[in-house]
This record gives C-alpha cells, sequence and structure tokens, in this order.
C-alpha cells in the first residue's frame, strides 16, 4: 500500500465469508477519498475478491451492502460517497440460514 | 398436522372441533405447477413447487419450528411454563418459534444479525419475541455464539432447541413435506431441487423421497458466492456446516447466482401471482434450469417464504411505476 498518497486512510471491516480472500483479516486498511476508490484500493491488494462484489461491468454487484459508518451507501452518494480519514467502511453480507 | 400443544384452554362448543390451533394450520400446503415461467420445456416436462410461504407463519420453517418444539417436549427438555425457548435465527424460523410462542403460551428468545430486514424485526415484536441483535459481519455463525454464550451463562433458564444440529429440523420434512410431495404428485415426481440452508428441507425430503423410490433424484443448490443476496441460504465452504448437514446424500450440487435468483423472483411475482422471497426464486431457477435438460419428468421444488417480508428491498425495482 502506497504510504506517500495524499488519499484518506480508511478500514473497511470484511465479513466472515469473505476473509478467505484477505489471509483472514477482518479489517483491512486502505487509501481511497470515496468508496469505489477505497474499494478499488482493496481489491488491488486482495484480487480474489473482485468477482464477489462487481459485475464484469465493473458495477457493483446489485445485493453487495456498503456501509460508511453506520450507513447504507443506497441512502448516500453509493459508491461516489465521499471518505474522510479514518472512516469505517463496512461490506455487510446477507443473512444465511434459517 | 394434529396438534398436542394446548396449554391455552380450548374452546369449548362446536369450534373444538374445527381448526382450533394455529399449529393445527401448518403443513398441507398446496403444491402448484408453474406455468408462464415453465413455458417452452419440452413435453412430458413439468415443475411444482410446494407453496410453503401459505403456512400460517409465512414459511417452510413453521413445520421445523413446530417439530423442534414437540420434540423438547416429548423428551422433557422444554418445559413450557418455566423455560423460555431461545435459537439463532435469519429469520423464518424465528418467526415461526414466536408465533407458536405466542399462540401456544411460552416466552421466545432470538439472537439475530441486526442488519435482518425492517419487516422481519417487526414480524418478531409483533408476535412479542424478544431479540438480541448481533454483529452484522458475522451473520448467522454469530448469532449463534451469542446463543451458545446466553444459555451457558444461565443454565436451566433455556430450552435451546439448535435448529442447525436438531434431528427434529430434518425428520419434519421426512414425516410431513416428504410425504405431502409424494401424494401430491401421485407418486410420480422425478426430482427435487431445494436450496441449502440448515439443511433441513432438502435433507428431510430427500430421505423421505429415496425411501420410496431410490431413483428420484434429489439436487441441492447453494449460493454460488459467499457474499450472496440470498437469504436464508447458505454457502457451505465458507459457513459453519450445520450438524445435519450431509452433502453425499444429493444426487448432485448445483449453484444460483443472487442475479438469476431475483430477477425470477420477480417473474413469479408478476407472471405466476406467487409472492415468494428470493430463496424461492432460486430455487424455481435451479428446477427450471433441470427440466429444460430432461425429456419427461416432474420436477417438484419448494416456495419457502413469503415476499412480503423483503418488500422494502431494492430487487422489486418496478420498471413500470409511473408519475403524474
Amino acid at each position: 500500500m502506497a504510504t506517500t498518497t495524499e488519499q484518506p486512510s480508511v478500514t473497511i471491516r470484511i465479513p466472515t465469508p469473505l476473509r478467505s480472500y484477505t489471509n483472514n483479516q477482518s479489517i483491512v486498511e486502505v487509501n481511497g477519498a470515496t468508496v469505489q476508490a477505497a474499494l478499488t484500493d482493496l481489491i488491488d491488494t486482495y484480487p480474489a475478491l473482485k468477482p464477489h462484489l462487481y459485475h464484469d461491468n465493473g458495477d457493483l454487484r446489485s445485493f453487495v451492502n456498503i456501509y460508511v459508518g453506520d450507513e447504507d451507501i443506497r441512502y448516500l452518494e453509493g459508491p461516489q460517497t465521499a471518505l474522510e480519514e479514518d472512516t469505517e467502511v463496512s461490506i455487510v453480507p446477507s443473512i444465511a440460514g434459517g | 398436522m394434529p396438534s398436542s400443544l394446548s396449554p391455552h384452554p380450548t374452546a369449548p362448543g362446536p369450534k373444538a372441533t374445527r381448526t382450533s390451533q394455529v399449529c393445527d394450520a401448518i403443513g398441507d400446503t398446496p403444491l402448484l405447477q408453474l406455468h408462464v415461467v415453465a413455458q417452452g420445456l419440452p413435453e412430458g416436462v413439468s415443475v411444482w413447487a410446494k407453496a410453503e410461504h401459505l403456512n400460517p407463519g409465512g414459511s417452510v420453517k413453521d413445520r421445523p419450528a413446530l417439530a423442534m418444539v414437540r420434540a423438547g417436549q416429548r423428551s422433557g427438555a422444554f418445559d413450557m411454563a418455566q423455560d423460555t425457548l431461545i435459537d439463532a435465527t435469519s429469520g423464518n424460523t424465528g418467526i415461526a418459534y414466536a408465533m407458536l410462542g405466542a399462540a401456544v403460551g411460552f416466552s421466545v428468545e432470538l439472537a439475530l444479525p441486526a442488519n435482518a430486514s425492517a419487516e422481519r424485526k417487526q414480524l418478531l415484536r409483533a408476535y412479542g419475541a424478544t431479540l438480541h441483535l448481533t454483529d452484522p459481519m458475522e451473520g448467522t455463525d454469530g448469532a449463534q455464539r451469542v446463543v451458545r454464550e446466553r444459555v451457558a451463562e444461565s443454565p436451566g433458564r433455556y430450552f435451546y432447541p439448535d435448529q442447525y444440529n436438531n434431528e427434529a429440523n430434518w425428520t419434519a420434512h421426512y414425516e410431513t413435506t416428504g410425504p405431502e410431495i409424494l401424494a401430491q404428485t401421485d407418486e410420480q415426481i422425478t426430482h427435487f431441487v431445494a436450496g441449502l440452508g440448515t439443511t433441513g428441507t432438502f435433507t428431510g425430503v430427500t430421505r423421505r423421497l429415496k425411501a420410496h423410490d431410490a431413483s428420484i433424484q434429489c439436487i441441492a443448490m447453494q449460493p454460488d458466492s459467499p457474499l450472496h443476496g440470498l437469504e436464508g441460504l447458505k454457502h457451505m465452504p465458507t459457513s459453519r456446516v450445520p450438524g445435519i448437514y450431509t452433502p453425499n446424500e444429493a444426487d448432485a450440487h448445483v449453484t444460483m447466482q443472487t442475479e438469476e435468483a431475483f430477477a425470477m423472483t420477480r417473474r413469479l411475482a408478476r407472471e405466476e401471482g406467487l409472492l415468494v422471497g428470493p430463496s424461492a426464486g432460486a430455487n424455481v431457477a435451479a428446477a427450471l434450469r433441470l427440466a429444460r435438460t430432461l425429456d419427461a419428468g416432474r420436477v417438484v421444488t419448494i416456495l419457502c417464504d413469503t415476499g412480503a417480508r423483503y418488500l422494502s428491498e431494492s430487487f422489486w425495482e418496478n420498471a413500470t411505476d409511473t408519475t403524474s
């Protein structure tokens, strides 16, 4: 990860089912001024995550729930939602099993 | 199903001879033939859906919930007058427990991930259940951990059915859903397709069908990705695997993409008049995919739950809306 970037440093919380793609890390530090930039940085580090989050055409898959703090980005600015230093971004899984 | 649960007094008079408890309305659901979405199938191939969303609690989970409560009563593990029922749930089993608790008169506590839909949480509260909302990042695996901790902290307070490891979960389907499907198809079913969550539906129905005729093909479906939108279904390679799950009993395993399931869920509402949830859409999409490969046969699948509890979700988005 670049250390000389001017982009804010943020954390991304990884849900249990995706941790096999992040060396079992539950929290990953990335840089990005928007959700999209932060996710791009995440995928640059862990490329195997990409098909689980994005369509081939580059759009976020419709059922992927991304939260900035406690807010669903669908109710903010979507992938263009701006991030500040130390913001917490979460990839929230759907609810499985009974 | 007849009921042995009756702490609430049964009303006297003619009513007592009719259905007198909501538990008695569980099961015996219709088996519906799909028409519009099944157009273009080879002659002699049909697809049928067991309308489990018409159970009084709105899902297939009414059956195992009732069976687990009864098994607890029978074994003595559940004293309804003293014990509180507690379990982890993604929603539907919890709704069934909460409904039964209200109908029969026992207390219910449920652990479910905090990101369960608003409708589900409201339903559970409407039935009077107490909710423990758990870390959304850990899904129902996290909810199971919270339940185990609470049970360990308060010995003797709880009856913990543990739906993921309770034999009565799958035997409910062995004893009711499976025989109903055999009767409703005049024993002509050739293929059964169902998604895996706790795996109770698939395991119980499959064992019953195979006991009747080992050549009936039983196909298990699960999401194609660990991150998916098929609420209630489990991606087994990345989940805590239920103790009742026996993968080698399936004749085949198939996967389902969330987007394909959402599209079928919309079609079932608009073209068949069946308002069901995404796991039902996934089941039907998998059943149709299989049916297209057959020369002859009757394929049966499950409509797991009602779509009413997903109405706040975006996948329904309706391109036909107009504003004036």
